[in-house]
């Protein structure tokens, strides 16, 4: 600054002297210092009034929360309101035969899976709170707003408390959350692909294990991306029941490992395991279930890849997928006119699918889903724990058209060939959503 | 209680054990700051200022619209290793910034954190508005986030920067200084030679693709007459498009102007019937071959408008 000012003196000095008693360069070097000068001076006076209007930007809104406050109590702690937000859905659903007949043999489902309302249904409203709680904690609450043989009921569909600051890649959650096995099982209902869950997720996990538990996850400082987690569950949840070992029932591992591939395309693996003891987990008909006791585990494998040209996922994109699970279970069932009868059987399930957005906002998929199961034993012949003759399958096919993120229309059909009698089904459904929207994971 | 069985206690050693193997085989002490820059004139500005004193990674490229990114594994594992985190702010991320932040478990990036820091808060942002109703599109309450478009924006947020990673890495204070005033100094005279070179696009017509130029056009007097999405954000529609060509085919507006990684069919269209010239402008570094750092990305920018106009 000192030697700008001195250099300007001398300047205004030499200005002062004849032109004969310069020579042509010396006039071009003055010049040239001139314009730099006078630059420096143009940017330190930009920059003042940027300054400047940034200072009376940040008044104008400090005056303006002011006033808004002026008006009422100061420590009503609004101010501290969490992200609200709201999601809607609905839809509409035919079955070429009764969707009473969809259940699947060998596969008696838990919880809430199986075939879509038919007709005109609304779906669960979601309302979803999430915010910080301190500089440690940040919290979040989805209630799932159901309309239940006729009636409305609020459901705790997640509510976990997330610590924040924990040191050296770790992180833990606790409440009731939805897992961290298999690649679909804590996507929400509104960031699903198709309308329902792949056969595996509906016989197996009874569309999504959620549950009240510990979760904690370790992601190791590689550049590649490497997360490890475990799951200590209450085991009130099917494919566990029963909250047994006093409440602290099952848990799992997990592992997923991903990365670019290019700047076109990323991947994510990863295998996981759910141990659960269940005693008396219903499953089947519900007026008349059956209800098993004993010990269940469950493993993972899935695979994602996801393509868009040069990473620019706004306009054309590609999203490949796949998971496969195995489930082993032993123990006595019963129930559903069947005496206690040891079973011990082993059982599998899959899918793959693709979805491909050719244009902005349109989207197409299709998926395969299929379950097989072993043979559990002549004692189990003619009721609906045999094995099924040949293995229930799927095929189903989507376009979705989304104005905007917030909003999305689906038109799917699905040709079942899981049930006692072959369906075609033809469904239209959407999800809307209102306020604060979370970011979507991979 | 059989919760202590052995194939439990079996699971529980197995991820003990993976832990504590990868723990022990991380790399030990940082040699230098790591930045993750959610895009690439924030990489390049940290890059500019710090060079060998940090290691620079960019979450996006050029090509890549910043809105609609994929919270991506490689990007969460960036984000767990990095000491600061410089991001566009004002909700450009917010789709996928804190799905990153969520899953990366760093709570030295989180915001409020000093290794978290939001370029668009020292400068005074364009267009922030209340009237936020989401019928009006992608809608920014706090006001337009492409503030990289004014270079006086990016000195202002130079010298910010300098100061947070003098914060950060307290031991290399002066290294940073030095190198900031540097790039100051080297950035003002650029900034002096493109006002100068600039000085007849004053006044200058522009039809911009998306609402992402606003801080150009106020910085060199021009006067953004429309753009191309009927709602922000939202694709461009043949009706609006033929709307547009009514309004401007026989005068007008001077130039349309997109971003690479905008679909270039709707401004080309309108470009073939009005015969106005459709260019397309590095928005960022990376975005033409010549916008290969900062000084590339603007001197690109004012030639490619000097020649697109008469």
């Amino acid at each position: 600054m000192r030697v700008n000012y001195l250099k300007g003196v001398l300047l205004t000095l030499t200005l002062g002297i004849p032109h004969a008693a310069l020579a042509e360069t010396g006039i071009e070097d003055i010049r040239a210092e001139l314009t730099a000068l006078r630059n420096d001076y143009e940017q330190r006076i930009a920059d003042l009034e940027q300054r400047l209007a940034v200072a009376e930007q940040n008044a104008r809104q400090a005056s303006a929360s002011s006033q808004s406050s002026g008006s009422m109590p100061r420590n009503t702690g609004a101010e501290f309101n969490p992200a609200i937000g709201v999601i809607f859905s609905g839809s509409a659903w035919n079955y070429s035969g009764n969707p009473e007949n969809l259940a699947v043999q060998g596969f008696p489902f838990g919880g809430e899976a199986g075939p879509i309302t038919e007709g005109l249904a609304l779906g669960e409203t979601e309302l979803i709170l999430s915010s910080n709680v301190d500089d440690k904690f940040a919290a979040m609450l989805t209630a799932a707003l159901a309309v239940e043989d006729g009636e409305a009921v609020v459901e705790i569909e997640e509510a976990w408390v997330e610590a924040t600051a924990l040191p050296a890649g770790f992180g833990a959650k606790f409440g009731r959350f939805f897992s961290g096995i298999g690649y679909l099982n804590n996507k929400h209902a509104h960031s699903w692909d198709f309308a329902d869950q792949p056969l595996p997720y509906q016989a197996f996990l009874a569309n999504q294990l959620r549950d009240d538990g510990i979760q904690a996850r370790w992601l190791a400082p590689t550049d590649t991306f490497i997360e490890i987690g475990a799951e200590l569950l209450r085991g009130g949840a099917y494919p566990s029941a029963g909250a047994d070992n006093n409440g602290f029932g099952s848990y799992s591992l997990f592992a997923n490992v991903g990365a670019d591939a290019g700047t076109d395309s990323s991947w994510l693996a990863g295998v996981s395991l759910l141990d659960a003891s269940p005693i008396n987990r219903a499953s089947g008909d519900e007026d008349d279930p059956f209800l098993f006791s004993g010990d269940s585990t469950l493993m993972t494998a899935q695979f994602v890849w996801k393509w868009a040209k040069d990473g620019n996922w706004k306009d054309r994109n590609l999203i490949l997928q796949a998971e496969y699970m195995r489930r082993e279970e032993s123990g006595i069932y019963e129930g559903a006119g069947l005496s206690p009868q040891v079973y011990d059987n082993d059982q599998t399930g899959w899918y793959a699918q693709a979805i491909f957005q050719p244009v902005s906002r349109w989207r197409i998929g299709a998926r395969f889903d299929a379950l097989s199961s072993d043979n559990p034993g002549d004692a189990f012949a003619g009721t609906a724990l045999a094995a099924p003759l040949s293995d229930p399958r799927r095929i189903t096919i989507m376009g979705d058209w989304a104005n905007s993120e917030f909003s999305r229309l689906r038109l799917q059909f699905t040709r079942d060939e899981s049930g006692l009698e072959d369906d075609n089904q033809l469904g239209l459904q959407y999800f809307h959503s209102i306020g604060a929207h979370g970011a979507h994971t991979f | 209680m059989g919760f202590l069985n052995r194939r439990r206690v079996l699971h529980a050693a197995l991820v003990v054990g993976l832990v504590v193997t990868l723990v022990g085989t991380s790399p030990a002490a940082r040699a230098s700051v790591k930045v993750f820059a959610c895009e690439p004139e924030w990489a390049a500005l940290a890059e500019a200022i710090a060079g060998d004193l940090v290691s620079v990674s960019a979450a996006t490229t050029a090509l890549q619209d910043p809105h609609f990114i994929q919270a991506r594994p490689s990007l969460i594992a960036k984000v767990r290793g990095a000491d600061l985190v410089i991001c566009s702010g004002a909700q450009l991320e917010i789709g996928w910034l804190p799905a990153l932040l969520q899953k990366a478990n760093n709570p030295a990036v989180r915001p409020g954190a000093p290794g978290y820091f939001e370029a668009s808060s020292f400068v005074l942002r364009l267009g922030a508005t209340d009237d936020v109703d989401r019928a009006g599109g992608d809608i920014h309450p706090f006001g337009n986030p492409h503030v990289q478009t004014d270079p006086h924006n990016i000195a202002t947020i130079a010298k910010a920067l300098a100061a947070r990673l003098q914060e950060i890495d307290p031991a290399e204070s002066s290294r940073y200084q030095e190198r900031a005033d540097a790039f100051l100094s080297r950035w003002l005279e650029a900034v002096g030679v493109w006002e100068k070179r600039a000085a007849p696009l004053r006044g200058l017509r522009v039809i911009t693709h998306h609402n992402s130029w606003v801080y150009l056009v106020k910085w060199l007097g021009m006067e953004q007459v429309a753009t191309l999405e009927a709602v922000a954000g939202l694709p461009p529609t043949a009706t609006f498009l033929s709307r547009l060509n009514r309004d401007f085919k026989d005068g007008g507006a001077d130039v349309i102007i997109r971003s690479p990684y905008q679909d270039d069919k709707p401004s080309q269209w309108l470009a073939e019937r009005s015969g106005i010239p459709a260019i397309e402008l590095p928005l960022t570094v990376g975005g033409t071959a010549e916008a290969h750092d900062l000084f590339g990305l603007f001197d690109n920018i004012i030639d490619q408008l000097l020649e697109a106009t008469p």
